[in-house]
């Protein structure tokens, strides 16, 4: 999804690192293939890097510069339309901005913009991750019904954690794609909360 | 056997579930979660705590220990990206950091 705009910026010393949440290589596997991308990706099973950066939906994705410092934090990027009639969020304007960046026309976020437009993880959402946690654990060892018992937990700790509600899903034997996830999502939406809530542009 | 799952990963510690609480011996202690018991407070290297009541039930004989809020509160406000290893589909680990000297544009995405 990523290669034609690693392809174009990879000589700016540019690099994109994808990384799958999902519960098994195997699950990230045929679309990895379908795309044969020539940047890294990587596969988070255990949702190393959602708890790191307090991820709770996908896509999000941060602009990371050469020192290693955030510019710009978690935010919700598509790198095609093929969602817009759904999420009315478009692909051109985000990939236009990190285009500028990896030209060295914005540098980003200043810090204590960056600070400002972070999310920073509760108590109940690291509780949620710790439940999800000891949940992928029993499941993988093949117990069932307190791997369900520890998701469900997780979920009710943190709502709005898509990571946790939706990606535990095809763990559960859950269609992501189904009834529960459409029920899951009105109700979130429907409450007045917005699935997907995009950052500002950063000035050039 | 009881098994500790942190930070991606897990390791095997000597411990038994007893009425609800993990009891962990002092050795499994020091060895699995990096505190050590004096006088009834456990220590580490940057602080000591009075002994908690009583641990989560590790069901099924596990426990996963987490990060505070405060603590990844902290590490992203310092606005340094956290470092991690991940491995790709071939097996080959990848850490963050190796990447230092370009710039990363670093998107998390799930087949779901």
């Amino acid at each position: 999804m990523w290669q034609a705009l690693y392809d174009e910026l990879r000589d700016l010393r540019f690099v994109v690192i994808a990384i799958a949440l999902d519960k098994s290589a195997d699950d990230a596997r045929p679309w990895i293939e379908k795309a044969a991308p020539t940047y890294p990706v990587l596969i988070d099973t255990q949702h190393v890097v959602a708890d790191l950066y307090n991820i709770v939906n996908v896509p999000t994705a941060l602009w990371i510069d050469e020192r290693g410092r955030i510019v710009r934090p978690n935010d919700v990027v598509f790198g095609t339309d093929t969602f817009k009639h759904i999420t009315n969020l478009e692909s051109a304007r985000p990939l236009a901005a990190v285009r500028a960046w990896a030209r060295g026309e914005t540098s980003g976020f200043a810090a204590s913009e960056t600070r400002g437009l972070q999310t920073l993880p509760t108590a109940l959402d690291q509780q949620a991750r710790a439940e999800f946690g000891l949940a992928e654990w029993l499941a993988r060892h093949g117990a069932r019904d307190a791997a369900e018992r520890h998701f469900v937990r997780a979920g009710e700790l943190a709502p709005h954690d898509f990571t946790i509600r939706r990606g535990s899903m095809p763990i559960r034997g859950i269609d992501p794609m189904g009834p529960q996830f459409r029920e899951m999502l009105q109700a979130w939406v429907g409450g007045g909360r917005p699935y997907y809530r995009p950052l500002p542009d950063t000035r050039g | 056997m009881f098994t500790i799952i942190e930070g991606g990963g897990e390791r095997p510690v000597d411990a038994r579930v007893e009425d609800g609480r993990v009891r962990l011996s002092a050795d499994a202690l020091r060895e699995a979660l990096g505190w050590e018991l004096h006088d009834g407070t456990l220590c580490n290297d940057t602080m000591c705590v009075p002994l908690p009541a009583g641990s989560r039930l590790g069901e099924a004989g596990a426990a996963f220990v987490g990060v505070s809020a405060g603590e990844r509160a902290q590490t992203l406000g310092s606005l340094i990206a956290p470092d991690f290893t991940l491995s790709d589909l071939a097996g080959r680990p990848h850490m963050l950091s190796s990447y230092r000297g370009r710039k990363v544009f670093m998107v998390a995405w799930a087949s779901w």
